[in-house]
């Protein structure tokens, strides 16, 4: 089967130590995380992890299986790129005597839609919002100047169909 | 020496609010849990629990294990034959690494059990302090699930859902990790049970549709094959497991979890499958046109090479764990709920049927296996002792009704095979994670959850020597459990794995044992050692006659091996006889 980047969001309680226990149902099947993400949600009280993983869609599948299986998880779902709108965060910190020495590097942060988020006497911050894919082009056409520092956040995505956390927890409550 | 007297108490509902410190509200939840019994091990973080559980020694009974991994294994023994929750308790660091076997061998094996550990105080919490250890992190891949409380108003909500947790759905082990503060500390206590976790479904509707779906492709077969495993038991569906294999005539096969569930004498119950299992339901895995999966996992002890397994059949799976369904093997109908729901839920839709030649090729591969296998098994010629014989006299002593425990190896399989049952929850071993040194405990807590039934305790010479440490509970407390060592000396199952597969290489497979018998008998129990075929059958009768505890070592042939087998890896269609 073939290999592929899938996004897996988990709707859980906020509780200390669920983190360990996802990041174990990885480990536990030597499979990668390529990048992760834990913030709130949409739902008051409800948090969102955002996984993305390099594997096969069998795999994916069986890992989100064991995933809802842990107690505190409300729901798990897992997403091929063209299924959600996603998007990474990356900050570069330049040298500040580039942006006066070269002026490729202006056209740089032109071309790439992105912002200067602060300038210093001794570096400024370049900031970069956008696929993988833009964030590695941009790194590639700063990297010959020299980047002092390089971050970039874990992918953060929402789904093109209908989630329905709030009516699965409202439908579990009326269950009971 | 004390008497063993286990109190029941009625289980109380709700408590009043009264001030008390976190170590006795401990022992309030458990009483409301009707918790009367439970192994541990005392130690610094655990002390102030201790403290009450010696002002409350009229309402709850602490047995003191030998080692933590014995009270686990204690505990489950217990839920194993009660269906009830076991618990243990310990205290932080090593007392609460030694229950990690216990509490994985629970998780594979779907147990209930809450376990209970001191840590060290809060302010100490991630400083090294002495004994600490980080247990949350350690148990969370062996856990359903864990939970770390700091405060002692967090003390009850812990336990409740713990309870709750460990009970409900594909039940499971809970360890709950209790700060020493939380245990000192004072606040107002009141008891609520947990019946309700937002984020947890432990039921799984069924699913009409596929209910109807099932029953179609069971009512269309031509050679239908039932697979059951432990899900029958812990779903409480042995009536109906019996029914429909009875109304659809349908030849039925047990996983070694679920063995009892079903009479072993029923004309339709065709054996085990898996590795060592029967030659028929394994080699008709591969013959059958519809494979009906009833509360079991497809474990690759069952399975063999999954690209050979069963694939010319249509699969059914009925199962309470959605993570269980395409897991291991695709379902083609997936049926998910509580067994004896679904079931209840399907017979309605089942028509009469026999297949009575079908059934045949059972009986006829079954006499195959007789011949060349089971004979000289149960009814040897050789001078040697075997394990099948042993097994076949306690089956007579008993008139099929003890509860086996079983420890890991040979003998485990032997048990497993030759050993009848007429009642469920009957044969108590460690199935999944395949835990040496789980019989002696698990038998004691057995004994101690079913003080009317005959426990007997199957072990192996290596397994033995894991717990036998545990024999001072026995002594301590007089449980009357039989404890019958199958002595090759030798690591018997690894041992046949290097005869067969590394060719005679036996490295650290033979066994320099002690005298059992001695050792037996410095815990006051009283033992026997048989080596002859001809006073086997009038020892076993005097254990099984006795009401105290009984120890009887059977030296065994030392290189006798236990087939059929299905050698690692290969398809069940493989299945070796010799």
């Amino acid at each position: 089967m073939k290999k592929a980047l899938f996004t897996i969001s988990v709707y859980s309680e906020n509780n200390i130590g669920l983190l360990n226990r996802i990041s174990g149902i990885f480990l536990k099947r030597h499979i990668n995380i390529e990048s992760l993400n834990v913030s709130k949600s949409e739902i008051d009280g409800v948090s969102k992890f955002t996984i993305v993983s390099f594997t096969t869609e069998e795999w994916t599948r069986k890992i989100v299986q064991q995933i809802e299986k842990q107690i505190e998880v409300i729901k798990a779902f897992y997403h091929t790129d063209e299924e959600t709108i996603f998007q990474e965060s990356a900050l570069f910190k330049i040298s500040s005597n580039l942006l006066f020495d070269e002026r490729q590097i202006q056209n740089i942060i032109k071309e790439n839609h992105s912002t200067i988020v602060t300038v210093a006497r001794e570096f400024f911050v370049i900031s970069k919002t956008g696929r993988r894919s833009e964030v590695d082009h941009m790194y590639d056409q700063l990297k010959p100047y020299g980047i002092m520092q390089f971050v970039r956040s874990g992918r953060i995505s929402v789904t093109k169909d209908v989630m329905g956390i709030t009516a699965l927890l409202n439908g579990t409550k009326e269950a009971e | 020496m004390e008497t063993l007297k286990i109190k029941k108490v009625a289980p109380t509902k709700k408590q009043p609010k009264m001030r008390i410190s976190g170590a006795e509200a401990i022992i309030h939840c458990l009483l409301a849990e009707g918790v009367d019994l439970l192994y541990g091990y005392p130690g610094g973080a655990i002390m102030p629990v201790y403290d009450e559980l010696y002002r409350f020694q009229d309402k709850l009974t602490h047995i003191l294990a030998r080692h933590e991994q014995g009270a686990t294994h204690a505990a489950q023994g217990y839920a194993r034959v009660t269906g009830k929750v076991g618990v243990a308790m310990a205290t932080s660091g090593p007392g609460a690494t030694n229950l990690v076997t216990g509490l994985a061998d629970a998780q594979i094996d779907s147990t209930p059990i809450v376990c209970i550990t001191g840590q060290v105080a809060r302010h100490l919490l991630g400083s090294d302090a002495f004994q600490e250890t980080d247990i949350i992190g350690i148990s969370t891949p062996v856990t359903k699930w864990n939970i770390q409380v700091t405060q002692a108003s967090e003390i009850p909500e812990a336990l409740a859902k713990a309870f709750y947790i460990a009970r409900s759905g594909r039940p499971g082990p809970v360890l709950v990790d209790i700060t020493k503060n939380a245990q000192f500390d004072k606040f107002d206590f009141s008891y609520e049970k947990c019946t309700y976790v937002r984020s947890y479904n432990p039921y799984p509707t069924p699913n009409n549709k596929a209910i109807e779906a099932a029953a179609e492709l069971i009512n269309s077969a031509k050679k239908p094959f039932i697979v059951w495993g432990q899900g029958i038991i812990l779903g409480k569906a042995e009536k109906q497991l019996k029914a429909l294999v009875e109304k659809a005539g349908i030849p039925a096969a047990w996983t070694i979890m679920g063995v009892s569930a079903l009479d072993t004498n029923h004309p339709l119950n065709v054996g085990m499958v898996g590795m060592h299992g029967n030659y028929g339901p394994n080699i008709l895995t591969n013959e059958c046109d519809l494979l009906i999966a009833i509360g079991m996992r497809f474990d690759d002890r069952v399975t063999g090479n999954l690209d050979t397994y069963a694939k010319q059949a249509k699969i059914i799976h009925f199962e309470i764990d959605p993570a269980e369904i395409n897991k291991n093997v695709h379902a083609d109908v997936a049926v998910l709920g509580n067994s004896k729901d679904t079931l209840e839920l399907l017979l309605p839709h089942i028509k009469e049927n026999h297949h009575e030649a079908w059934q045949t090729i059972f009986k006829e591969k079954y006499k195959i296996e007789f011949d060349t296998v089971i004979k000289d098994d149960i009814h040897p010629t050789k001078p040697g002792l075997t394990m099948g014989e042993v097994i076949e006299e306690i089956n007579i002593a008993s008139g099929n009704k003890a509860v086996i425990v079983s420890d890991v190896g040979q003998h485990q399989m032997i048990a497993c095979r030759y050993a009848k049952f007429n009642q469920t929850k009957s044969n108590i071993t460690s199935g999944g994670l395949g835990t040496m040194g789980f019989a002696l405990p698990a038998a004691i807590g057995a004994k101690m959850g079913a003080m009317e039934r005959e426990v007997v305790a199957i072990i192996g010479d290596g397994g033995y020597q894991m717990t036998i440490q545990e024999l001072g509970i026995i002594m301590q407390h007089q449980v009357p459990v039989k404890i019958v060592v199958l002595n090759n000396d030798h690591l018997g199952m690894v041992r046949q794995w290097q005869e067969l597969f590394f060719e005679k290489r036996y490295a650290s497979t033979v066994m320099v044992n002690p005298d059992f018998v001695k050792i037996a008998e410095g815990y006051s129990i009283e033992a026997k050692r048989v080596s002859e075929r001809k006073d086997l059958k009038k020892t076993i009768e005097e254990m099984m006659a006795s009401d105290k505890p009984y120890f009887l070592e059977v030296k065994v042939e030392q290189e006798d091996n236990v087939f059929p087998m299905i050698p690692s890896g290969a398809s069940v269609s493989d299945i070796r006889l010799k």
